[in-house]
């Protein structure tokens, strides 16, 4: 076996556009435009990729698309899982995949999160949407080494109950005696309890300690202007709001121009910025 | 720079069909009154001295289209394709080797891009030296490319009678190899060669008002301009400034197959960052959704994007992009322009 080996090593030898044959071995539908995929790497390698990283996706022929890791390398265990949203051709040729069937992978690419700088900060996860799915990798990662940090509050938002993503998993993290889970949706269905409106009503449930606190938030463009203004309100430093910035890169390794943002590459710069480092480029966020 | 060897013009048709039996050989070929690079056979298809190509000779290096992976779902088999030719291109003016030395940086920096290395190990490269201006566009002076680069092959000095050779590295000195024509360089011919380089420096102006080293300010300063606005509102968003130019390499990645849908490639090719869906990502939001935008962000990238990426300049002002351009956009005037509105700026109290 190879277990040291990571995907990357044995990809960057031949070409850093061949994607490797992986399979796989789970499907889960959460919501009725989202499935969850866990993917296993051939040969015993490891992804080996930190929280907030995506991987180049694809099915030869129909073709390719980075998403984002959504499980932590804590839990990888040999696998890996991707929260796959049903909206491009590639997309809706993945959903039709069943466990045992093959799926080629290249990656992980990006720069993630820099967890070990979060060590000992309150964390304030902001999430809307499909921003869930990156955001649950750091999470996940956080959890299991929950003594290593402050506070963990989750505000997590979604247009309606049913398209709440990980919902098992929210359950867990309401249960967990060190986690403040929040939720909202936009439109209640009947049976729903919770809070209504966007995210950003979620903001005047939680107090935090602005100067000990990094706050993480990943979603749609039009969701960050709102969120930010609340989590700049809250007093949490520019240097200290994390973003993850969705661009459709096409080579993932700072090459093709597609995902540009000013002089940065969202897909070896980024995907995850501060704040701080985006603000001034108009064309970010 | 000295050069080490002589080529007498005489002896070019020979040292072509030399070079041909072992290399495809690219060289400006003339088309009705315009010159492309294109492969060639005999010293009789091309010529040295010519104005300037329609597309730079970045093609061989990258090309339009360009097979990545080649797979076969039946077998789960996918490869590489990494075969390219022994290739020689002749005649790239110093201004296009410029450009490729901005390339060589941009596919090796971070992630090695093989397929773009073993072309560029496979091609040897003969540049002339650009003894006149080559066409009212061009501003190569400005852009200090009008000399040859730190990486070459050969390079050729039009003497008269014959070229003068500087050796730039030893794939170049293997096109030379046991060639007899080729002389060592005499005195007189050092003279004569010194008497060409030193003609040809005043043949030249400067075009820009602001020095290459104020762009990427200038861009900075200017980034909220109107003249963008003005500028999208010719701007036809054809995406033939990224077409001719030698230093944009930017692509799309797409998946082609057979009827079976299983046997294929993955190839890539030529894209523009001034066709509208470029920017677009998932959801349908545009980061730069008008011409105004899109053009902005060509000039950001051209002379301040890539300086700070890469520590050079985007553009090596060869001016294909203000020949192609069908409503006349040009780098010399869109830079004068900007520049001199920034300092109009500055003077206000």
């Amino acid at each position: 076996m190879t277990m040291n080996v990571s995907l990357h090593e044995k990809l960057n030898a031949t070409s850093i556009y061949l994607p490797l044959q992986s399979r796989i071995v789970d499907v889960r539908p959460l919501t009725p435009g989202e499935k969850l995929f866990t993917i296993e790497l051939p040969h015993g390698l490891s992804l080996q990729h930190t929280p907030g990283q995506f991987v180049q996706v694809s099915i030869l022929g129909v073709g390719e698309a980075p998403i984002s890791v959504s499980s932590s390398p804590s839990r990888s265990n040999g696998t890996f899982e991707l929260c796959v949203r049903r909206a491009g051709s590639l997309t809706e040729a993945l959903h039709r995949l069943e466990p045992g069937d093959p799926i080629w992978i290249r990656g992980p690419y990006g720069t993630g999160f820099p967890i070990k700088r979060f060590r000992g900060k309150d964390l304030l996860f902001a999430p809307g949407g499909l921003g869930l799915a990156p955001a649950r990798s750091l999470i996940q990662e956080v959890l299991d080494q929950r003594s290593m940090f402050g506070r963990v509050m989750i505000l997590y938002g979604a247009r309606n109950p049913s398209e709440l993503l990980f919902t098992d998993e929210l359950k867990q993290w309401q249960k967990h005696e060190n986690v403040e889970v929040h939720l909202t949706v936009d439109r209640p269905s009947p049976g729903w309890e919770g809070n209504v409106g966007v995210i950003t009503t979620l903001f005047s449930k939680v107090h935090v300690y602005a100067p000990n606190t990094v706050a993480i938030t990943v979603g749609p463009p039009v969701m960050y202007r709102f969120v930010l203004i609340e989590l700049l309100a809250l007093g949490i430093k520019e240097g200290n709001i994390w973003l993850s910035l969705e661009r459709r890169m096409k080579c993932g390794v700072g090459k093709c121009g597609h995902c540009q943002i000013h002089h940065l590459y969202a897909c070896v710069d980024g995907p995850c910025f501060t704040y701080a480092q985006v603000k001034h480029l108009s064309e970010a966020l | 720079m000295m050069p080490r060897m002589i080529l007498p013009k005489t002896a070019i048709p020979e040292w072509v069909a030399r070079l041909r039996e072992t290399y495809t050989l690219i060289a400006p070929k003339p088309i009705k009154d315009r010159f492309v690079f294109a492969e060639i056979d005999s010293a009789s298809d091309f010529t040295l001295d010519y104005p300037t190509s329609i597309l730079p000779p970045k093609k061989a290096l990258l090309p339009p289209r360009e097979t990545l992976i080649r797979f076969d779902n039946h077998n789960a088999y996918a490869e590489p394709a990494l075969d390219p030719p022994a290739t020689v291109i002749l005649g790239v003016h110093t201004c296009d080797l410029h450009a490729i030395a901005l390339m060589d940086k941009a596919f090796t920096r971070l992630y090695a891009d093989q397929h773009y290395e073993a072309r560029r190990e496979s091609l040897t490269i003969v540049s002339v030296e650009c003894l006149k201006p080559c066409s009212e566009e061009a501003f190569c002076k400005d852009m200090d490319t009008l000399n040859v680069p730190e990486r070459f092959d050969l390079h050729l000095t039009n003497l008269g009678d014959a070229y003068a050779v500087d050796i730039g590295s030893p794939k170049g000195e293997a096109l030379l190899q046991e060639f007899s024509p080729m002389q060592e360089a005499a005195p007189e011919d050092r003279r004569s060669y010194d008497r060409v380089l030193s003609n040809k420096w005043s043949q030249f102006s400067y075009r820009l008002q602001a020095g290459a080293y104020e762009l990427p300010s200038t861009l900075n300063l200017g980034f909220k301009s109107t003249l963008w606005e003005e500028l999208g509102e010719r701007c036809l968003g054809c995406g033939a400034c990224n077409l001719v130019c030698p230093s944009c390499y930017c692509f799309d990645i797409q998946d082609e197959t057979d009827f079976s849908l299983n046997v294929g490639e993955r190839y890539r090719m030529w894209d523009s960052c001034q066709l509208s869906p470029f920017a677009v990502v998932a959801g349908g939001h545009d980061f730069r959704p008008s011409r105004a935008n899109r053009l902005r962000h060509r000039f950001l990238r051209k002379y301040r994007y890539q300086t700070q990426a890469t520590g050079m300049a985007g553009c090596v002002g060869c001016g294909r992009c203000a020949q192609a351009c069908l409503v006349e956009i040009a780098p010399i005037e869109v830079l004068n322009t900007l520049y001199r509105r920034c300092l109009a700026t500055e003077r206000k109290p």
